[in-house]
């Protein structure tokens, strides 16, 4: 049984992926998660005032579910599947995260001066996470997908317009750790 | 009842997987845009040949969904602006919180309570680009 609590290989990690997506194509949906996040939108009201939310959300219920579900994947796995959640990325890459202020690198899933209950009481941190989540909202839906979107079901139907949004989302993510992590950690 | 539950446990399988990969660990983010790992280019490299592999077949025998039903692909209208701007908005994102859309709420499961300010965020982004929408490069 060990190998469903240790770090699952990057192997089964992408054909699982891949039987979901294909799963989700077979019901006569797609996989593609901040589609859920109009809908989020929509349900509190923003159809009121915005042409974009004015769509019918029902048709995108099995989405949520398919969201809520995915929260209890995160509970199940963390809780019961997960002995030691310490992610054993490269050793080289600890030492420069914790030269930069990541003191939990090498020893946690997530850094805890983001994810840790310290981030509530810290307002930069909190300013951090909320930019960068807006960011997040703002890309994906600019771009019309986000990883699952455009990364794996356009990919996977060899769409050229998501090859040029998973290669912006490279761009991206490099500039943010090459460029801006140096400005502010 | 029935079909309600299939979408749940198929939510649930893919935040194991995305848990039990670290696809949602912060780290192995960070490690990927610093090409110092091979793990998440493995994850999206495997999840797209497998992915392109899969969706040939149901394009050239023509497979039908399980109800029975033809399915059909939307080609995405071509546009560089549009892809490329908001992928960088996006990628920007992504580094900075470790977190795309799917992971963020398999962390909220996990009880990675701080990360409900990026939801917040993530859905506020969502709301700004709405608006936004027509005085923007499409």
């Amino acid at each position: 049984m060990d190998w469903i609590f240790n770090t699952w290989p990057w192997y089964v990690s992408g054909l699982m992926i891949a039987f979901i997506m294909v799963f989700l194509i077979l019901m006569g949906k797609n996989f593609g998660v901040s589609a859920n996040l109009r809908t989020l939108c929509t349900m509190c009201g923003a159809d009121k005032n915005c042409e974009f939310f004015r769509f019918n959300w029902k048709d995108q219920r099995w989405n949520l579910l398919f969201l809520a579900g995915a929260v209890m994947g995160g509970f199940i796995a963390y809780h019961f599947l997960t002995p030691d959640p310490a992610v054993h990325i490269d050793p080289q890459v600890v030492t420069d995260l914790q030269q930069m202020g990541f003191e939990s690198a090498g020893n946690a899933y997530a850094p805890d001066r983001f994810f840790g209950t310290e981030a509530f009481t810290n307002p930069i941190t909190l300013l951090i996470l909320a930019i960068g989540g807006m960011l997040v909202g703002f890309g994906a839906r600019y771009a019309g997908g986000c990883t699952s979107g455009h990364a794996i079901s356009g990919l996977s139907d060899l769409q050229v317009p998501s090859l040029i949004a998973v290669i912006g989302f490279f761009i991206g993510g490099l500039i943010m750790v090459h460029v801006i992590f140096p400005l502010i950690f | 009842m029935k079909r309600f539950l299939v979408y749940i446990i198929t939510g649930m399988v893919f935040g194991i997987t995305m848990f039990k990969s670290e696809a949602a660990s912060w780290f192995r983010i960070y490690e990927m845009f610093q090409f110092k790992s091979f793990h998440m280019y493995g994850i999206i490299g495997t999840a797209v040949i497998a992915g392109i592999i899969m969706v040939q077949i149901i394009k050239r025998k023509g497979v039908r969904s399980f109800k029975g039903e033809k399915i059909t692909f939307n080609p995405k209208q071509m546009s560089i602006a549009r892809y490329l701007l908001g992928g960088i908005l996006f990628g920007l994102g992504w580094a900075i919180t470790g977190a795309c859309p799917g992971p963020m709420f398999t962390l909220l499961g996990a009880g990675f309570l701080p990360v409900i300010v990026v939801i917040l965020g993530a859905i506020a982004g969502t709301y700004f680009y709405g608006l936004l929408r027509d005085k923007l490069p499409h």
